[in-house]
């Protein structure tokens, strides 16, 4: 696959930048008899924890925080031992790439989170939910990095210097 | 140096045809450039969209929720609090609102921020909806043109938050009576505005700030007056019952009534707008004319005054011109009595046409004057006499009358105050007059007559005992023997009785014989033999045979 390197390097950089908007903008407006709120993912997280809701804030924790950033380390580490040809740990960095590209539709979860809600919440004066600018930036992020992941020639790991 | 050319170097090797695809990964860096363009784009939107931070601080932060509450003007949602902290001093709560961009023009040096809380009150509820939703902050846009950021809230909502037109009065009174803010103000009973301030002045009289909305402040003139509408004013008049208020709601929340003034004060009116009118005490006390200043005056009365109260009017032939101040015991140490000194105040300009004489002549100015003019009325006989208003209360009144009979009396017109001569009241001869007649009512011989009285009523008694016991009974007998016989008639005239029955039998039997009779007699008639030979036997008559065939054409 010609140019392999350069597009996952285009495209993890893409989602790295996509991320930031993604996290900084609100994902989701609801607003009901006791007032109205925009959440922002990390907000959410932070309010399930505190309402004692552990499990789900640990899973949209995993899911919207951990797996971008294991697969934005992960593919930058493959990128950066391509391009040295290095030849550390060739198997076990192919087994990572395996892993990246399993993970990464996954993410997908906060999205359909959102959507779910936004459209089972429509309850006029007594409660809506409304998405937010930032679901569509995550969405893009979740894209962008698993095309990062599908650029990327797995078979480079394996290739020796000429 | 071969004869034949061999390719025998690479560079005679024709040159492959790359396809130059370069431009494809080329192109994939637009995508992290559009994202970046995006992102930074949006940040900075954010950024420009960022309102003012504003501080606000308020004496209690009850209810209010970093995040949660807004703050809006006119209902709308115009930012959001974002922290809540102590000041230094920790004597009041600082609270921090992020406001929209477009809010900014609305933070004048003047606005004015509070918390809006549900609040239930005789004339009004408001926030209800707070209940629900929570604390918010409510804001009034100022006037002023120096924009601001940091704020000092106010502990109540003000009275009008959306400023509509109007006109705000000062009004000046004694004491506020049961007025509340956000009393209704009334004009001919029609609301036209709100109670929205009132405070203790420094010395201790009230000031009420009253805002009448347009257009009805045009009703407010230089002559009108105001007067406490609260509660309800019952009078016992001479047409009745009399009950006045102006709502409900103002007999429980209190409130202010206006109207023009009387007649009279439009001549008294300065031209210019008053800064402050006074609030009267009720409506008949607004619509007073105009008094001015009272006079003070001085009676000394050798004669016991009770039932005279402070208050008590004074009349001038019969016209209210004043009232009593003070009842005093005074003492003369000439003969040793104890006089009853009564000061009362009196307004000359109650007397009328007399006073616009005096006015005319400038005799008012100084009393002075005003002494010498009641020199001639004192010499004319005027006395002043304690009379009583209401045989039932018991309670006087001063008169000052004409009294011409009366002994001179000496009047010293340098006095101060007045000093006007007295008569004793006629009470105490009516009280005298009264005490004869309860005398008298005394000397009638009531036991004797209560005696007899008994006694005949005892005779009565006795007499209608023995009509009941032997009377009665007797009657009662003659009447039950006369239903009997009654019921007894009735049953033997009854058509279903036997004696009718018998007799109706015995009438048709009589007929039947008559007929037999009579039947006798036509036989003998035209048998007269009969009487010895005895009864032929009679021939059977014949049937007429022509009959049936006559019927038939």
């Amino acid at each position: 696959m010609p140019f392999s390197t350069e597009m996952t390097l285009a495209w993890l950089i893409a989602g790295i930048v996509l991320y930031i908007p993604a996290n900084l903008l609100p994902v989701m407006h609801t607003s009901g008899l006791l007032g109205e709120a925009d959440s922002t993912i990390l907000g959410g997280i932070l309010e399930f924890w505190r309402a004692g809701d552990w499990d789900i804030a640990l899973l949209i924790f995993l899911a919207s925080v951990a797996v971008p950033f294991t697969k934005f380390i992960a593919i930058g580490l493959l990128l950066l031992t391509v391009r040295k040809n290095s030849r550390w740990e060739q198997h076990q960095r192919t087994v990572l790439y395996r892993i990246v590209e399993f993970i990464g539709y996954w993410s997908m979860l906060d999205v359909i989170v959102v959507a779910l809600t936004s459209a089972l919440m429509q309850f006029q004066v007594l409660g809506t939910a409304e998405p937010r600018a930032g679901i569509a930036f995550f969405c893009a992020v979740v894209v962008v990095t698993m095309l990062s992941a599908l650029s990327f020639d797995p078979r480079l790991i394996w290739d020796r210097p000429a | 140096m071969s004869a034949a050319p061999t390719p025998s170097s690479e560079e005679d090797l024709p040159t492959p045809a790359v396809q130059n695809r370069r431009w494809i990964p080329r192109l994939v860096w637009v995508v992290p450039i559009v994202a970046a363009v995006i992102g930074i784009s949006l940040l900075f939107r954010n950024w420009q969209n960022e309102g003012p931070r504003i501080t606000i601080s308020f004496l209690s932060g009850e209810g209010i929720q970093v995040g949660k509450t807004l703050v809006k003007y006119r209902d709308v949602t115009v930012g959001r609090v974002s922290a809540v902290a102590l000041s230094a001093d920790h004597q009041t709560v600082v609270v921090s609102a992020d406001l929209s961009k477009d809010a900014a023009s609305l933070l004048k040096a003047d606005t004015q921020f509070w918390i809006v809380r549900p609040r239930i009150g005789v004339g009004a509820v408001s926030g209800l909806d707070t209940l629900l939703t929570g604390v918010y902050i409510g804001m009034k846009i100022g006037a002023g043109t120096l924009s601001e950021r940091h704020f000092i809230g106010l502990e109540n909502p003000p009275a009008l938050s959306h400023g509509p037109h109007g006109r705000e009065l000062q009004l000046h009174a004694a004491r506020a009576g049961s007025l509340a803010i956000g009393a209704p103000v009334y004009f001919r009973q029609f609301q036209v505005g709100r109670v929205i301030d009132e405070n203790l002045q420094p010395d201790g009289s009230t000031r009420v700030t009253a805002f009448v909305e347009a257009p009805y402040d045009g009703f407010v003139k230089p002559v009108t007056r105001f007067w406490n509408a609260s509660g309800i004013d019952v009078k016992l008049g001479a047409d009745g019952l009399n009950v006045q208020t102006e709502s409900l709601a103002a007999m429980l929340a209190g409130g202010i009534a206006f109207d023009d003034g009387p007649i009279e004060a439009l001549f008294f009116a300065a031209g210019g707008m008053p800064g402050e009118f006074t609030l009267y005490k009720n409506e008949t006390e607004a619509m007073a004319p105009p008094d001015g200043d009272p006079h003070y005056v001085r009676m000394r009365f050798a004669q016991a005054l009770r039932g005279l109260e402070v208050g008590a009017p004074v009349e001038f032939v019969g016209v209210n011109i004043g009232s009593v101040v003070a009842v005093d015991l005074g003492y003369d140490p000439r003969d040793k009595s104890f006089p009853v000194i009564v000061t009362a105040k009196l307004y000359p300009r109650r007397m009328g046409q007399a006073y616009e004489v005096l006015a005319a002549q400038g005799k008012t100015e100084s009393v002075e004057t005003l002494a010498a003019f009641v020199g001639t009325l004192v010499s004319r006989g005027l006395r002043a006499q304690p009379r009583s208003s209401s045989l039932l209360t018991g309670k006087l009144y001063i008169a000052l009358d004409f009294l011409p009979a009366s002994p001179r009396a000496a009047f010293d017109a340098s006095i101060r105050p007045l000093e006007l001569p007295t008569v004793n009241g006629t009470f105490q001869e009516l009280e005298a007059n009264v005490g004869r007649l309860v005398k008298k009512v005394n000397d009638l011989p009531l036991e004797q007559i209560a005696a007899d009285l008994h006694t005949d009523l005892k005779d009565l008694h006795e007499t209608l005992s023995e009509l009941h016991a032997q009377v009665l009974p007797s009657a009662v007998d003659t009447l039950s023997a006369l239903h009997k016989t009654l019921d007894s008639a009735e049953r033997t005239l009854d058509v279903e009785s036997p004696l009718q029955r018998g007799l109706t039998d015995t009438l048709s039997e009589s007929r039947s014989t008559l007929q037999a009779v009579r039947e006798l007699a036509d036989y003998l008639d035209r048998h007269p033999d009969a009487l010895l030979r005895g009864r032929r036997p009679q021939k059977m008559p014949q049937r007429p045979a022509a009959l049936s065939s006559d019927d038939k054409p």
